[in-house]
């Protein structure tokens, strides 16, 4: 009876775990370990041949390569709090201070821009953006500018662009949380001499940090790892490492060095998330809940 | 004495919505004042008002004579128990209580001398590295409490802070809670919809009803001389009989039950208004067959259709003959009425004395179904 009984529980197991054994195993695991073999292998003109750490070795002997990377996740980082700054307040408006008439509806506004493919939301911008785009040709005719001036292809533009894309990532996660912040802890506090800005310091974000890191984890790898809005938005100024790897691998025909640079984002974005979260303290275990 | 709290003539709307009427009083120092009432009576936003949450409508709160009108919350001199006692969970028991001292920016070796005596005086010695999540009801109860005392406040509120706690330890913590008031000395102001807690522990107590103060007085006189029905209803047990007042040509004023008998009433009474009428008699004041040469002024016959036994507060519940109505009367467990069964025919008597009558007059008790 009981040996029966285990007998179901494992085939009912199998059934549910093999899909999605298979999806992972063959659509993720196998192509990123075939990436990983490649990006050890040595290319000369007449093919493959050989083993080499080369590919590794030529990011931190070109500064082109690490530079970039530098760059890359310095603006990653940047985007991450300009994205955190603006959603604290958003969420604390959203969950404590606006009638929970209007909570879901505000909800909705924030999420439709998202319901649009990235690409066109992007080329939104440049109808508003560029030279002779929507605002250009309002503040001229209003005589605010005497010339259109290039406002697309720049830094600014491009973290705007970031944070336009990936607010939802922030303040969905913080919203979850603070949704379960009890007001009375907010009165308590003002109630023993706490003011605003020591509220907000001592009892709120602390309470909110496991959502604060897993929003900005995900901000942080979408931004890191995104393509379409560095290039588009930045140009040729804003080289993002996105563009690297797909300028190693589509221009230069060169996987293995694409693959080696692919692994090193990950090792280096990885370590960045494990520093961010020794630093601020927080359990790997209740952030990802 | 010294004032500590003086509430004078406080309203607060919301919107149309008046949930403060007009309410006055004084708490003189180290005094334990209870407000009574039950839920949506307006009490929480009474005690929200004097703590800075809510800004009165009208009149005025002072605290120790100075006025507290504009005074946010944080720079008050009173501070308040949360009924879900609102505990940081984040921070273990020490740094909760060191919370409102850290914020005057005392010393931190200050700090941790006043956190450890408090400790100590509300029982939890070395409770301090403590999180809140390992410590039973009981003693986050005393956190919490702790947590206000510690910063002295001229007045500590407390919204229903037992309320989530379960019967039994219900208990216990109402006679703790006034040994430390005691102890302490602060002036306490409590809300409860609870009678039994604001009897047991209050120096005073006010009853309140839809908004403003019914009575206010010693929980003594609150039992014994009730000054409207809601308050004979709501403060003890009490049994209530609709009944016709009128006047011999004696002069003695008598009370017409549905029985169709007539019962002897205590003092005078306007008539003018119409005679209805709402006797009230404590089941604890009744008494079962009493002896013929006894001096009981009323006699009432009924028929016992219950035995409600709880050991000391055991009571039979009885109906009036010719009427539908029950009464509750208490049965004292002195082994002298053993014998009455179900059914039974009882003869029931109170003193005049005893009970009192009020005017008719409609509300809602939230109990009272």
């Amino acid at each position: 009876m009981t040996m029966s009984r285990r007998k179901k529980i494992k085939w009912s197991f199998f059934v549910f775990f093999i899909p999605v054994f298979l999806w992972l195993f063959l659509l993720i695991v196998l192509p990123q370990l075939e990436l990983l073999r490649m990006s050890f292998l040595k290319t000369d003109y007449y093919g493959e041949s050989g083993v080499t750490l080369g590919n590794y070795l030529a990011f931190f002997t070109e500064p082109i390569y690490w530079l970039t990377f530098v760059r890359t996740a310095g603006y990653s980082i940047l985007v991450t709090l300009v994205v955190l700054i603006i959603a604290l307040p958003v969420s604390f408006y959203i969950t404590k201070v606006a009638d929970f008439k209007i909570t879901n509806f505000l909800m909705v506004l924030i999420l439709v821009p998202f319901w649009v493919s990235e690409l066109i939301r992007i080329y939104g911008w440049m109808i508003l953006l560029r030279e002779s785009g929507v605002i250009n040709h309002f503040l001229t005719s209003v005589g605010i500018l005497r010339e259109p001036v290039e406002m697309l292809y720049n830094d600014i533009t491009m973290v705007m662009g970031l944070v336009y894309t990936t607010m939802l990532f922030m303040i969905v996660p913080i919203i979850g949380v603070m949704e379960s912040l009890d007001d009375s802890l907010i009165e308590a506090a003002h109630d023993l001499g706490a003011k605003k800005i020591t509220i907000w310091r001592t009892i709120i974000i602390p309470y909110i940090m496991p959502g604060i890191m897993s929003g900005s984890i995900i901000v942080f790898m979408l931004v890191l790892g995104s393509y379409l809005t560095p290039n588009l938005l930045g140009g040729k100024n804003s080289i993002w490492f996105t563009e690297q790897i797909y300028n190693q691998m589509i221009i230069y025909f060169n996987w293995n060095q694409g693959a080696a640079f692919g692994f090193l984002l990950l090792l280096l974005s990885s370590f960045i998330i494990w520093l961010a979260l020794k630093l601020t303290k927080q359990d790997w275990r209740t952030v990802i809940k | 004495m010294e004032i500590a709290l003086s509430v004078q003539n406080l309203s607060k709307k919301f919107g149309d919505f008046t949930a403060v009427k007009e309410v006055s009083f004084d708490v003189e120092d180290g005094k334990f004042f209870s407000i009574l009432g039950p839920s949506g009576c307006g009490k929480t936003t009474l005690l929200r008002t004097i703590a800075g949450f809510y800004e009165p409508s009208a009149g005025s709160i002072k605290i120790r004579d100075k006025d507290m009108s504009g005074v946010e919350p944080n720079k008050r001199p009173v501070n308040l128990v949360f009924q879900h006692l609102a505990l940081f969970p984040m921070m273990n028991i020490f740094e909760n209580i060191a919370f409102g001292l850290r914020r005057r920016g005392e010393a931190s070796r200050e700090i941790e001398k006043k956190v450890n005596d408090i400790l100590e005086r509300v029982g939890l010695p070395g409770f301090g590295n403590k999180k809140i999540d390992q410590i039973s009801g009981g003693q986050k109860q005393r956190v919490a409490i702790a947590r206000c005392l510690v910063l002295d406040p001229s007045v500590l509120l407390l919204d229903e802070p037992l309320g989530a706690l379960d019967a039994k330890l219900r208990e216990h913590m109402k006679v703790e809670l006034k040994k430390l008031q005691a102890e302490v000395g602060t002036t306490f102001v409590y809300i409860t919809h609870d009678q039994s807690e604001a009897m047991v522990m209050s120096d005073h107590v006010a009853v309140m009803n839809s908004g403003s103060f019914e009575q206010v007085g010693s929980p003594q006189e609150l039992y014994h001389n009730p000054k409207s029905s809601f308050v004979a209803q709501f403060v003890g047990n009490n049994n209530r009989l609709p009944v016709k007042v009128h006047k011999d040509e004696r002069g003695n004023f008598l009370a017409r039950y549905l029985d169709g008998r007539d019962y002897l009433l205590e003092g005078e009474y306007d008539l003018s208004s119409g005679e209805d009428h709402d006797l009230f008699i404590r089941p604890e004041a009744i008494v079962i067959n009493p002896p013929k040469e006894s001096e009981v002024s009323n006699l009432m016959r009924c028929e016992v259709k219950a035995i409600l036994f709880d050991g000391g507060n055991s009571r039979l519940l009885v109906i009036p003959e010719g009427t539908n109505e029950e009464l509750l009367v208490a049965l004292p467990q002195n082994k002298q009425y053993d014998n009455i069964r179900v059914k039974d025919k009882v003869e029931i008597g109170w003193n005049k004395a005893a009970a009192v009558c009020f005017k008719k007059v409609e509300f809602k008790i939230y109990d009272d179904v």
